[in-house]
């Protein structure tokens, strides 16, 4: 049972430190069922993909507060391009609307923006592991 | 019908009232109708435990200072709005500094990109605080800066040049934030673990009481711990109790608590639960007051002040429907007024999403201004004190505040302070804040709670206006200005100063602000002057906990 169960990891990327909303999200996928593991404040693109690869990660949550999403976003799938992951990454936090296609052509899976609901937050990470494991040529995985 | 006043505490309060100056307006309903200057029950305001207000006149004397924060982009675009303020009759100036000056990191470090000059102003060097400061007399000044992890630095930039202009430093006026306890449990923006920080805020202390007897070395700050999801009680407790403790290292240093105790002051949020707020501003004013005659042996009436600055929730704030953001501020501003506050800073309806524009801005000081000049709330010194029910508020969150402390008290085996270190070392504080956001997303979630626009009333979300950006150019401008005062500066006396500082930290008995102020004198980085200090100091890696 725990083998089918979505495992993601949430961190905060860079020199931002507001940490309410990834701890809310961490606990709301937790209730809902899923492995979520916390690196906390300050990661680096490098320690988040060596997190994510040691943890099986099926999913990447980063949370922005900072007006960096638009910097830090496409740094983060560089890195993952880089280090050959099919990991989707989801982002979350003070994300304008007029923002969101952009991070969204740009690679980003999924977008949570201020005020999503509990059952938001989860669709939008399950949908964004779904889509991933669809495309993957092994086969469906987890979710 | 309720009787005149009378007896002692009245006539004192009555003495205290005529000998301060009024402000030259109608003390009279919008009607016509006189009013007095406080009704109700002793203790009057002005009087211990200062329930009711820090000052016998409050409002009638003087409003509240309307500061608003600002920073953006280059120390020279920031000078041009200082100036604009000052201009425009402005006397106090509030400091934003962008998150790698926060972080006490160089706009060059890697961990700056993207972030610099976004959040506030990016200051690297003394050439950059000289810029920010340029053609304005520091000490005809006050400024309020709000910085922590390298608080000592930017003061010490901040000393550097006002000798360098000339100006003497003991006529320097103004309030530094450095309050590094409330960072490791809320905001975040720490560098060194919190005893070696404990006495760096210490050593500003001491310097600033020696050298600058006008300026406040720290502002105790709930409004973070608030806003990363505390609920009203524990802002309140942590808050006073973070006072506590750096009462507590003055003490052990043998500083006087009569005169250090008179220069802090304490910064808080003001949310939408309008008694709730009101209530937990009259309590802290009682219970510091209490804490700082009773605990600490405080004698002199203005050591046992709590002065406070006020800001709305920018957490309140909805992107949904941004404009009826303008009515939440505007309860929350009120609350402030009725809880006596001494400043206050008003959110913008747009700030959900990002910096405020300039329209929305001011729109938000135009509400405070409202409250301030059209609704008579300034008449009456604290006009709710004896309403049943905000009274019962005040005790119920003064209660709840004991409970806390009585815990921290517990955990330090007597003393705040260590029970604040032992708070923050075992996850103490940060599990609280987080336990009470979840619980409050929960009940929003299950429309238990209603926040109008975001899980009710949602028809008439038209997406955002337009929203303030800043220019990508400053990072570049930055990079430039840091490299040519690398080039320029004398690097052997860089070093040098910055080897006395790394020998200062190894001693606990020596100040730290001296070197410090040698090596922004020599145009060290505040990286450099933070590595220095973080050689003997370490730095400190929260344990991530959900």
């Amino acid at each position: 049972m725990s083998e089918s169960r979505i495992r993601v990891v949430l961190a905060k990327l860079g020199l931002d430190g507001h940490d309410r909303g990834i701890k809310v999200v961490a606990r709301i996928l937790r209730d809902a069922g899923m492995e979520v593991i916390y690196l906390g404040l300050r990661q680096t693109t490098d320690s988040i993909i060596a997190a994510a690869e040691q943890e099986d990660a099926d999913a990447i949550g980063l949370s922005m507060h900072n007006a960096g999403h638009l910097t830090l976003a496409p740094s983060m799938l560089h890195a993952l391009k880089d280090a050959e992951m099919d990991v989707p990454l989801v982002i979350g936090g003070i994300i304008p609307t007029q923002d969101v296609d952009e991070l969204l052509s740009a690679g980003v899976s999924g977008v949570i923006g201020p005020g999503a609901s509990a059952e938001e937050v989860v669709d939008i990470v399950r949908t964004a592991v779904a889509a991933v494991a669809r495309s993957s040529e092994s086969g469906p995985e987890a979710g | 019908m309720s009787t005149s006043p009378s007896g002692p505490e009245y006539d004192a309060w009555k003495e205290a009232y005529d000998a301060t100056k009024k402000r030259d307006v109608p003390f009279e309903t919008m009607s016509g109708v006189p009013v007095d200057a406080v009704y109700g029950d002793a203790p009057y305001p002005g009087q211990y435990p200062f329930t009711r207000g820090v000052h016998a006149s409050m409002y009638r004397s003087r409003l509240w200072t309307m500061r608003m924060f600002a920073g953006f982009g280059t120390a020279e675009d920031t000078n041009a709005r200082f100036k604009e303020l000052l201009r425009s009759g402005s006397t106090g100036l509030s400091t934003a500094f962008d998150m790698p000056t926060l972080m006490g990191r160089d706009s060059s470090s890697p961990w700056a990109l993207g972030e610099v000059g976004r959040a506030g102003v990016a200051v690297d060097t003394l050439a950059d605080m000289e810029d920010l400061f340029a053609d304005i007399n520091l000490g005809d000044v006050s400024t309020s800066m709000t910085i922590n992890g390298p608080a000592a630095t930017v003061l010490a930039m901040y000393v550097a040049v006002a000798e360098k202009t000339g100006v003497e430093v003991n006529q320097l006026r103004g309030t530094i934030q450095n309050d590094i306890l409330k960072e490791y449990q809320a905001q975040k923006e720490y560098i060194y673990p919190p005893r070696p920080s404990m006495r760096i805020v210490t050593d500003m202390v001491k310097y600033t009481t020696a050298k600058m007897p006008m300026f406040n070395p720290v502002s105790i700050s709930g409004y973070h711990i608030r806003e990363a999801g505390s609920t009203a009680a524990q802002e309140l407790a942590f808050t006073l109790a973070n006072g506590f403790a750096y009462v507590e290292a003055a003490l052990a240093e043998g500083q006087d608590v009569n005169e250090f105790g008179k220069r802090l002051s304490f910064f808080f949020n003001s949310h939408s639960d309008f008694f709730e707020e009101i209530g937990k501003f009259r309590a802290a004013r009682r219970i510091w007051a209490r804490w700082m005659k009773e605990r600490y042996g405080a004698t002199d009436e203005r050591a046992m002040l709590c002065r406070f600055h006020t800001q709305t929730a920018g957490v309140s704030l909805t992107a949904q429907q941004p404009e009826i953001n303008i009515a939440r501020v505007a309860i929350q501003a009120l609350a402030g007024a009725l809880g006596g506050t001494q400043s206050l800073h008003t959110d913008s309806y747009d700030e959900a999403l990002a910096l405020p524009t300039e329209k929305a801005a001011r729109i938000a000081l135009r509400t405070q201004q409202i409250v301030a000049h059209e609704t008579g709330v300034t008449h009456v010194a604290d006009p709710l004190g004896g309403s049943p029910y905000v009274e019962w508020m005040t005790d119920e969150m003064e209660r709840q505040a004991e409970e806390i402390f009585a815990h921290l008290d517990d955990l330090g085996n007597g003393s705040i302070l260590e029970g604040c270190y032992v708070g923050i070392e075992n996850g103490y504080f940060v599990g609280e804040i987080a336990d009470s956001a979840y619980r409050f997303e929960r009940e929003v979630n299950a429309g238990r709670r209603i926040v109008v626009g975001v899980n009710d009333f949602t028809e008439g979300d038209e997406g955002e206006g337009e929203l303030l950006r800043i220019d990508a150019a400053v990072e570049d401008y930055q990079l430039k200005r840091l490299e040519s005062i690398k080039q320029e500066r004398d690097s052997d006396a860089v070093a040098a100063s910055l080897t006395q500082l790394t020998a200062d930290a190894a001693d606990p008995t020596i100040n730290l602000m001296p070197a410090i102020l040698e090596a922004t004198k020599a145009y060290a980085t505040l990286e450099e002057i933070a590595a220095a200090m973080e050689k003997e100091f370490g730095t400190y890696v929260e344990k991530a906990i959900v």
